[in-house]
């Protein structure tokens, strides 16, 4: 075998962000090369910079013993470099064959529908990726996208293809299906690199892990030669602590009861079915489950984002599942929203503003319909000094702030009211490791002080160092609820697979 | 100051780049553009009747674009202000007219909530819901809506309903109890001066002081997060395209009691697509937009001055206006000329 | 009304009025369906037509009074583009910006140009054609023969466009960019030279509906003559979602409006109604009335590209 890829200490600025600093890699032809890290750790950048969408600042490019000097992602797909995004960059209302040729058109002015659905179907028997190239892209599955997302790169020769965190949006069996594909273009001589933050995920498709953290690669591992525990402990740079220092578990009364909760997505297909569970105060009552799973038509019900199709939301034993999002915070539910710039704050307003996003209309900040500026500058001076947000001039725009003291803004608002629960999505997205910390520190204070705390991350380190009791969602099923203190990985991790089976048998 | 500075360096940049424009064209056409600018000046400001006019010719610029500038300030782009005016106008010279006997300060009031109302249900409700529950652009709907409006109004003069008998297509005069009254003789400026800036203060009040405005302006930067905060973010849309309708019909009823008295069919002069040039000047700021609408004004008024004694044909008001606009919309331009002055300077330091 | 219906000019004037309206309409559909939206074209419309008669004026040819119009309308077409793709300013407001320069620019040099008399009245005309045998049949060549060039140039325009649009490389390339120009990006295309090419399409087809409105309908210029037929084309286009076959068959229904309300000329009140009609179905069209119009997926979005 020989270097197929060779990435020289690559670096890349962004405004603020060193998002590569001295990158190395090296892929051989014919393998399945993973590259590992947490969000944020410069994976998307680096790929960016391979497939010609970013021009790195400094260092060197190599395919196949050439320097590459790309100007465009269309002088990386003319090497045979393809990538497939992780959002797929597919145009819904187009046919899989319109897709696939796209820029790359066979021959003439005209387009040539006969001869492009039959170059498609060529590669789809050469690679087995049956396909139907007349179907609209919008008709079909998301695994299928895929396959057409992998197909425009066959259709353009790539010797090198990226899959970026590939199988996030996928189903488990989809998953599978994809990495029998994945073995299948190996044996075939085609070299991939496989983006990933799972770590069974890379441990069972690569033969070679790369790991990378905060713009650095920290080391290229066999990966037959490592285990998920030297993996984890190289991604996030130190021992992984898997139990913080928590107060003993003393759980009051139910406050969130959630009985047989069916609810379903805009094309009316059932993302959450028949689930139940309670949470009492005192408690961190963790879902633990792969993206896609039903967590997001789950929350947005319990918030009344989303209509419920069947069953009964309690709330210190009241029906609430009718009541409008408004009501429910009144009630001293608190809610941190997964993405902190779309859905929990407003950019182009100021931190005070901001801080004030769910109650300007209490008579505590406003009467008779007028905004009591005083009293939210009072509100505001308190909070910026209680979570330490800075700058600390709070008539700044939320925009201006980094992400970290952004969250904290959002951090102020929800756990400053101290509220009687607190739904909590994905609390440190994106943060780096003092920001974890701290927000970790304020979840167990606000537990300890008896709030009924809902943590839903896809970081299964995070759920389980920090939850009493862990409920693991699959395809919108509550497959089991473990307690926290006993709970393993493994059973967890099989459990987020689907596989109830494997799981008991772990048990035993 | 600093802060008010940086916020006005970019229209007054943009008014001054016109003007040089304008002088160009004015100079490949065989005009003094000093003579033509001083004439424009004193058309708007040299004698108090001039500035009385201007002011006048303001009015309708202020209220409109305060009703566009709101719309903005909830990330709606009303572009049929010209329409809403027109309905506003409709209502208030209908119950001009056909009212008798009425005190004026119940006339004026009733001619102008009924103007409010009627532009705001036309502002609002088919733009508004479309917007709100089917996701049709306001750009089109309000512009459509603006046409079907004209059209009404001509249908109602030219031989319709509320033409007044004899053949010119034109409304009967409102009744005197129902005339805002002139507060300078001889020219058009009447107490309506004092309407459009106590709605001025009104609009800066409500956007920036209260939970109404609060809930529109979040509901325009970012609806996403104004849902998971709990807004009731359709109903804002309705309720801020109604708002700006309310002021359309607000100007056009003002224009119709203070100034024209009657309603013809070339009534308009285009206030309501000059207000969405007035909003844009000022940023959508309530109290930038007084001021902004005083540039516009003056520019009009000026420009039938300058017609007259400088000979330059006065739309070149509108040539300036346009420019104005395209250099603030494009204040991208003002980088691009600095990097290419930066350039040349760099080359001839190396030269 | 039956006699109305039965009058030959009633068709013709059906189609002499919405060639005015399928020509940006055609335009617009290519610069929307690239991504951007263009009201522009009713200024660029308004300025084609003084130009195609200042220079058919001066050259004492029709055909270079058109070529002039064209490439007046395409330079301001581009420096639209320019504005909006490259520098990604709100598209809508520079349309705007446009549509008040035109309108003064225009009344501005027919008043230096031309005096305060207008136009000079010997200015030429773009020639009428006679389509040999279907003038001879009765009613039908009535409507169909003796019309403007540009009522037949037109007719090939909306074929050629429907073929360039939904049945070549290049035309596939436009759609995607329009729809997502991101993916489009990372499939090698260029998305900001398509753009400029959906734009500068647009000013051309554009400038020629300008062009027959004073050399073609008339020979002279008259101030704001376009009287939004800019903003009407982009209504046609919407109500036709946004291919060329569909703007011309609403052009042609709005075009036969405005013929009935000419017809219709003293009874005002049908007149102005009928004139109503074409924005009231486009509103219909849009909040989904009859099968919702949908517009391109990026129609409007100005874009940076990564690099």
């Amino acid at each position: 075998m020989s270097a197929l890829l060779e990435v020289n200490n690559i670096t890349k600025m962004f405004p603020k962000v060193r998002a590569n600093d001295g990158v190395n890699l090296v892929v051989e032809e014919g393998e399945i090369h993973a590259i590992l890290g947490e969000n944020g750790a410069g994976k998307s950048t680096l790929m960016n910079i391979i497939y010609g969408l970013y021009r790195p600042d400094s260092g060197e490019l190599k395919f196949n013993g050439e320097v590459l000097n790309l100007s465009g992602p269309h002088e990386a797909i003319e090497k045979g470099i393809g990538m497939v995004h992780q959002h797929f960059m597919l145009i819904p209302v187009l046919t899989v064959a319109e897709n696939i040729v796209l820029g790359a058109e066979p021959g003439g002015i005209s387009y040539n529908k006969k001869k492009a659905n039959e170059l498609i179907r060529e590669i789809s028997r050469n690679y087995h990726l049956e396909i139907d190239p007349d179907a609209k892209v919008k008709d079909l599955s998301v695994g299928l996208q895929q396959r057409v997302e992998i197909l425009k790169a066959f259709y353009r020769h790539a010797k090198l293809l990226i899959l970026d965190e590939p199988t996030a949006m996928l189903t488990p069996q989809e998953t599978e299906e994809l990495f029998g594909i994945m073995r299948n273009l190996k044996n075939q001589g085609i070299s991939i690199i496989f983006i990933s933050h799972k770590l069974d995920e890379v441990k069972e498709i690569s033969d070679k892990v790369t790991v990378m953290r905060r713009g650095k690669t920290v080391g290229t591992l066999n990966t037959k030669e490592t285990n998920e525990q030297e993996l984890a402990n190289l991604m996030v740079g130190r021992e992984v602590v898997l139990r913080l220092e928590k107060s003993e578990y003393n759980p009051g009364d139910v406050v969130l009861s959630v009985k047989d909760l069916t609810v379903s997505d805009e094309q009316n297909i059932e993302k959450v079915k028949n689930v139940s569970f309670d949470i009492r105060s005192g408690e961190i009552f963790g879902l633990a489950g792969i993206d896609g799973n039903g967590q997001t038509e789950l929350i947005e019900a319990l918030m009344g984002l989303r209509p419920i199709k069947s069953g009964v939301i309690k709330y210190n034993n009241n029906n609430i599942e009718k009541l409008p999002t408004r009501e429910r915070y009144k009630l001293g539910i608190s809610y941190i929203p997964q993405d902190r710039q779309q859905e929990g704050l407003i950019m182009k307003f100021s931190v005070a503003d901001n801080l004030i996003l769910k109650e300007y209309k209490n008579s505590q900040y406003s009467k008779n319909g007028v905004i009591q500026y005083k009293r939210v500058f009072e509100n505001a001076s308190k909070k910026v000094e209680e979570f330490d947000i800075r700058p600390t001039d709070y008539n700044l725009l939320a925009g201006n702030l980094s992400g970290g003291n952004q969250q904290k803004i959002i951090l102020a608002r929800e756990v400053g009211s101290n509220p009687k629960l607190l739904i909590a999505v994905q609390p440190t997205r994106g943060m780096d490791v003092g920001a974890i910390e701290y927000i970790h520190k304020r979840l167990l204070q606000l537990r300890d002080e008896g709030s009924a705390i809902l943590l839903v991350s896809l970081e299964l380190e995070e759920i389980m160092s920090l939850s009493d009791r862990i409920g693991v969602i699959h395809n919108g099923v509550i497959m089991d609820i473990l307690d926290g203190k006993s709970a393993t990985r493994e059973k967890i991790g099989l459990l987020m697979a689907g596989s109830q089976i494997e799981a008991k048998k772990v048990e035993v | 100051m600093n802060k008010i500075l940086k916020s006005i360096y970019m229209p007054i940049l943009a008014v001054i780049i016109a003007i040089i424009i304008g002088s160009i064209i004015m100079l490949v056409t065989g005009f003094n553009p000093l003579a033509a600018y001083a004439s424009l000046f004193i058309g708007a400001f040299g004698t108090l009747p001039n500035i009385a006019n201007t002011l006048a010719n303001a009015v309708p610029l202020i209220i409109t674009g305060l009703g566009v500038a709101i719309a903005f300030n909830a990330g709606l782009f009303n572009i049929g202000a010209e329409g809403q005016y027109w309905i506003g106008a409709i209502v208030a010279t209908w119950i001009g007219y056909s009212f008798k006997g009425l005190p004026w300060y119940i006339h004026i009031p009733f001619a102008l909530i009924g103007a409010m109302v009627a532009a705001g249900l036309w502002g609002g409700i088919v733009p508004g819901f479309a917007k709100a529950y089917t996701g049709a652009h306001e750009v089109i709907t309000t512009m459509m809506m603006s046409y079907v409006a004209i059209y009404f109004s001509h249908y109602l003069l030219e031989f319709g309903p509320m033409m007044e008998k004899g053949s010119v297509p034109q409304s009967p005069l409102i009744k005197d109890s129902a005339i805002i009254p002139t507060i300078l003789r001889n020219t058009q400026l009447s107490y309506g001066i004092f309407i459009a800036i106590a709605a001025a203060l009104f609009v800066y009040w409500l956007m920036y002081k209260t939970v109404w405005g609060y809930e529109m302006r979040a509901v325009g930067f970012n609806q996403r997060a104004s849902k998971y905060a709990g807004m009731n973010v359709p109903l804002n849309i309705v309720l801020s395209l109604s708002l700006s309708g309310i002021f359309a019909g607000l100007a056009g009823a003002v224009q119709i009691l203070g100034v024209q008295h009657r309603l013809y069919d070339s009534f308009t002069s285009g206030y309501g697509y000059t207000a969405i040039v007035v909003a844009l000047l000022a940023k959508n700021n309530p109290i930038g937009v007084v001021f902004s609408a005083l540039l516009f004004a003056a520019l009009g008024t000026g420009s039938q001055y300058m017609q007259l004694n400088a000979q330059v044909p006065g739309q070149l008001a509108d040539v300036i206006t346009g420019l104005i606009i395209f250099f603030v919309a494009a204040d991208k331009i003002i980088e691009v000329l600095k990097s290419m002055f930066k350039k040349q300077k760099k080359e001839e330091l190396a030269s | 009304m039956k006699e109305i219906l039965l009058n030959p000019q009633l068709w013709s004037a059906t189609l002499a009025m919405a060639t005015p309206l399928a020509l940006p309409a055609l335009g617009g559909t290519f610069s929307e369906r690239s991504g951007v939206v263009n009201i522009a074209m009713e200024g660029i419309m308004l300025i084609a037509a003084f130009f195609a008669v200042l220079f058919a004026h001066l050259t004492g040819s029709a055909w270079l009074g058109l070529l002039g119009a064209i490439v007046v309308g395409m330079i301001v077409a581009v420096i639209f583009a320019w504005a909006a793709v490259t520098l990604t300013a709100d598209q809508v407001i520079l349309g705007m910006a446009i549509n008040i320069f035109a309108s003064g620019f225009t009344a501005y040099l027919l008043n230096t140009i031309f005096g305060f008399s207008g136009t000079p009245t010997d200015t030429p005309m773009l020639p009428n054609i006679n389509i040999p045998v279907i003038k001879n049949i009765p009613f039908i060549g009535q409507i169909l023969s003796g019309n403007s060039v540009i009522v037949y140039l037109m007719i090939i325009l909306i074929f050629a466009s429907n073929y360039f649009l939904f049945h070549t490389n290049l035309g596939l390339r436009i759609r995607a960019v329009g729809e997502n120009p991101e993916a489009a990006e990372t499939a090698g295309i260029n998305v900001i030279k398509l753009r400029y090419l959906g734009v500068a399409l647009s000013g051309l087809f554009s400038a020629i509906g300008g062009a027959y409105l004073s050399i073609g309908l008339l020979n002279s210029f008259s101030t704001d003559m376009s009287s939004g037929r800019g903003y009407i084309a982009l209504a046609a286009m919407i109500f036709g979602k946004w291919t060329p076959f569909g703007s011309f068959g609403a052009a042609l229904l709005f075009g036969f409006a405005t013929a009935l309300s000419m017809q219709l000329q003293n009874s005002a009140m049908s007149k102005n109604i009928i004139m109503m009609l074409p924005y009231i179905l486009t509103v219909l069209a849009l909040v989904g009335v009859g099968g919702k119009s949908v517009s391109p997926a990026a129609d409007g979005v100005p874009y940076t590209p990564k690099k």
